[in-house]
């Protein structure tokens, strides 16, 4: 079963492992949330562009036909309260056309009651301890040995040929698809920061303070994102790998993990304690 | 205003000290404004250097060049160095040099502070500088100096910590000089109003860095006690907080971000209209719009903290006011638009950085309100894109106002005209690479990059490899800059006379070039109707 479930987890790599080169935008994610704040994103980037069309339309008029070489002679007007009054209220309202939607979404994101399953995600220098609130589970999850015998000066080894270079662990947090997961963050040590953009998350862990953050993953998949607060020298190497799997899947992974730890290491994971 | 000019000449009965003594004991405010100037220019080029190790480590993902704690500490100080050490001096020094000039003054109000604020610096920076000789490193915890992290800086913290007091006490004095000089010692017939709008830029600069250059005092004294006395305001396990230093840091750092913009507003408001050849449109309303800008850079500093867990109402009301300061920072830019509008351009070198500066600094405004959208800025916070937004504000916004400054008043210092061919190749190189380098950090932010990385996974390498050739060129580019400068300075050029360009509107036009040592030591007469922008 266990042997399945990695084949399995490796093919998922494979598969989604290979984003495109040259990427230029945000992705969509695969939870509603992300993909609300994924059109918001493209909302006021299109309003942005509108509002370049015009004022750099502008300028670019000016620039080619109020120039001294054409012979013009300058103007001499130097206010006009109707112009002015006219481009102050304007953006109001643009900003307003902006604002409303994005305070709706803001109120979603900050709605996790009832949650299906709550992760205490703890960051150390430099790594993640994923718990499974209520059940008895908790591993440590670090950079993949692939990617860290690669990072070091020196190395010899050229990165392009790692799978996954950097976004890797050894032990992926494990969720159920389709299941609100309530996750509740702290530190260790020193600010970190849980950021998966495919699952529109990002939340610092502040020690001695308990943050919270949910995402309801509606793909299954394999979800890489980093530690995005500067947390030292290894800030760059403790990456967040979320793998999202069918209901059933995730109970008996959990089943699995719920076995005492002499077990457990007979597959190669790095159990932590709890 | 050609009687002024001869008054000028006869009271020019005592020049400079001669040697080190003229620099070291300087009062004079042209004196104390050159070496600003000379500094941050020095400090640009240290900083520059710590750019250019960033960026040539990720030319390509892997470690080729320095191990991750030297990166971090090379973010940290290039930040530092270039806040402290370029941008924020250089305009001081613009200010010491122009504003006298600028408000028909003598020289600065209070004379010997100004001497004091300066030769602080180079004391400032050379125990900042020093921290990478330490045991343990230079600080590394990024230039925001987030407790916990730089609590585990090395020896260098208490040195990191008073240096940061020195450019504190520096710019405290700079700011209390530059507010006597406005208020007081304005040419008779110059009221509020009638005022330069360089002048009045950097009015209400001085009074945001009196502001909160106290609070980052503040803010720094917290994390020395913290280390070293005992307290534990920003500990959690003493009782602390430590996004309570989050909160106190950016109460300073968001009004910060506009003490480097502002000057370069006023700096823009100058040179459009002498190359438009047009008063600036709406001269009042745009003090207004500096005014508003001033106010809402108090309220806004959570917008640097959405991922750290706020109550919603606060996040929406930090996101609300932040949308605001779009309104005002417009009204600015359509006032400029509105200037060049049915003018009669001509497009030298400083009126080429500060049409730069006008398409540039407005995408830096863009992606500014899409930072203020929380959604979508918990994305972005920490990402590249954020790392592309602000430079994109302080290099072809502030350091494209600041070299624009330079070439517009260099013939005015130095009585040369600069060489007009190199000035046009050193814009189009810097403008050219500045988008190289900076543009697509935006994609880089949005696929998930991480900034203060110093490796990164590999469907990166493509961006960061141009962003790194861009930076290159950058760097390069800049040298182009001090040999135009350098040969001013040495006497080399056509000679520049007293108006420079094509009638310029404003007092600093009717001394002669270079300025004598001494100027309006009578006060000038300004005709009635005039305004001078």
């Amino acid at each position: 079963m266990i042997r399945r479930l990695s084949l399995c987890v490796i093919g998922l790599l494979v598969a989604t492992g290979a984003r495109a080169d040259w990427a230029i935008n945000m992705p969509r994610g695969v939870s509603e949330l992300s993909a609300e704040t994924y059109d918001l994103h493209m909302m006021v980037f299109n309003w942005c562009v509108g509002i370049a069309v015009v004022v750099f339309g502008a300028m670019i008029f000016a620039i080619v036909r109020h120039r001294k070489s054409r012979g013009v002679t300058p103007a001499k007007f130097s206010h006009s309260m109707s112009a002015e009054v006219t481009w102050t209220i304007i953006p109001i309202i643009i900003l307003l056309i902006m604002a409303v939607p994005a305070a709706e979404t803001m109120i979603r994101i900050e709605d996790s009651r009832e949650p299906d399953l709550t992760v205490v995600v703890t960051g150390y220098q430099w790594k993640w301890h994923y718990t499974y609130q209520g059940e008895n589970v908790g591993f440590y999850s670090t950079l993949a040995r692939s990617s860290s015998e690669a990072r070091h000066k020196g190395a010899g080894i050229d990165p392009a040929t790692v799978e996954n270079y950097l976004l890797d662990v050894d032990k992926p947090l494990v969720v159920p698809k389709g299941a609100k997961v309530r996750v509740l963050l702290t530190s260790n040590d020193v600010i970190h920061s849980w950021w998966v953009p495919d699952l529109s998350i990002k939340k610092d862990a502040i020690p001695g303070f308990m943050n919270e953050t949910w995402f309801q993953a509606e793909q299954t998949g394999v979800f890489r994102g980093q530690c995005a607060e500067l947390c030292g020298i290894d800030h760059a190497y403790m990456p967040v790998v979320v793998q999202v799997v069918e209901p059933g899947e995730f109970r008996a992974w959990m089943d699995a993990e719920r076995q005492p730890p002499a077990a457990a290491a007979t597959i190669g994971s790095t159990s932590g304690t709890r | 205003m050609s009687t002024a000019v001869a008054d000028i000449e006869t009271h020019d009965h005592h020049g400079p000290e001669k040697g080190l003594r003229r620099w070291l004991f300087a009062t004079n405010h042209k004196d104390i404004g050159t070496m600003y100037l000379v500094f941050s220019l020095v400090m640009l080029f240290v900083g520059g250097t710590m750019a250019m190790v960033i960026r040539s480590e990720l030319l390509s993902p892997g470690l080729q060049f320095v191990n991750p704690d030297f990166f971090n500490q090379m973010t940290t100080m290039h930040a530092l160095v270039m806040i402290f050490g370029a941008i924020m001096p250089a305009f001081v020094g613009l200010a010491n040099w122009m504003v006298p000039l600028m408000i028909g003054a003598p020289d600065m109000a209070l004379p010997r502070m100004n001497n004091l604020s300066f030769w602080i610096l180079p004391f400032a920076f050379t125990i900042l500088l020093s921290t990478l000789f330490m045991a343990g490193g230079a600080p590394a915890g990024g230039w925001t100096m987030y407790p916990p992290l730089v609590l585990q800086t090395g020896d260098a913290f208490p040195f990191l910590i008073f240096s940061i007091h020195l450019m504190g006490l520096s710019s405290i004095m700079g700011a209390i000089n530059i507010i006597v000089t406005i208020i007081n010692m304005r040419a008779p017939d110059m009221s509020l109003l009638k005022m330069p709008m360089f002048v009045w830029s950097w009015l209400i600069t001085a009074y945001l860095l009196i502001a909160v250059m106290p609070v980052l005092a503040g803010a720094v004294t917290m994390l020395l006690t913290d280390q070293f006395f005992g307290t534990s305001f920003f500990l959690a396990a003493g009782g602390g907080d430590p996004v309570m230093y989050q909160h106190i840091f950016w109460f300073f750092g968001h009004p910060e971000v506009y003490i480097m913009i502002l000057p370069a507003f006023g700096v823009v408001s100058e040179i459009i209209p002498t190359f438009a050849r047009k008063p600036l449109f709406g001269h009042d309303s745009m003090v207004y719009a500096i005014s508003a800008i001033a106010f809402l850079s108090f309220i806004v500093w959570a917008h640097h903290m959405f991922t750290v867990g706020m109550p919603l109402t606060g996040q929406l009301f930090f996101m609300f006011a932040t949308m605001l300061i779009a309104v005002p920072t417009g009204v600015k830019i359509f006032n400029w638009t509105a200037t060049m509008w049915r003018g009669a351009m001509t497009f030298e070198t400083p009126m080429l950085f500060a049409l730069a500066f006008l398409f540039l600094f407005t995408i830096g405004g863009f992606s500014g309100v899409m930072t203020a959208i929380v959604p979508a800025d918990i994305q972005y916070q920490d990402s590249y894109f954020v790392v592309a937004h602000f430079h994109y504000v302080l290099v072809p916004g502030a350091l494209f106002a600041i070299l624009g400054a330079v070439y517009y008043w260099l013939p005015k210092w130095t009585g040369r005209r600069y060489d007009e061919k190199l000035g046009q190749i050193h814009f189009w190189l810097t403008a050219i690479f500045v988008n190289v380098t900076f543009f697509p950090m935006h994609f880089l932010g949005l696929a998930g990059m991480p900034r203060r990385i110093p490796d990164y996974a590999t469907q990166f390498s493509d961006w960061n490899f141009v962003a790194s050739i861009g930076a290159f060129g950058f760097g390069l580019s800049q040298l182009l800059f001090v040999y135009i400068v350098i040969s001013c300075m040495r006497g080399r050029g056509e000679p520049a006379t007293a108006e420079v360009w094509d009638h310029p509107k404003g007092l600093e036009w009717t001394v002669p070039s270079p300025a004598p040592y001494h100027t309006f030591e009578e006060p000038p007469r300004i005709p009635s109707a005039q305004t001078f922008s």
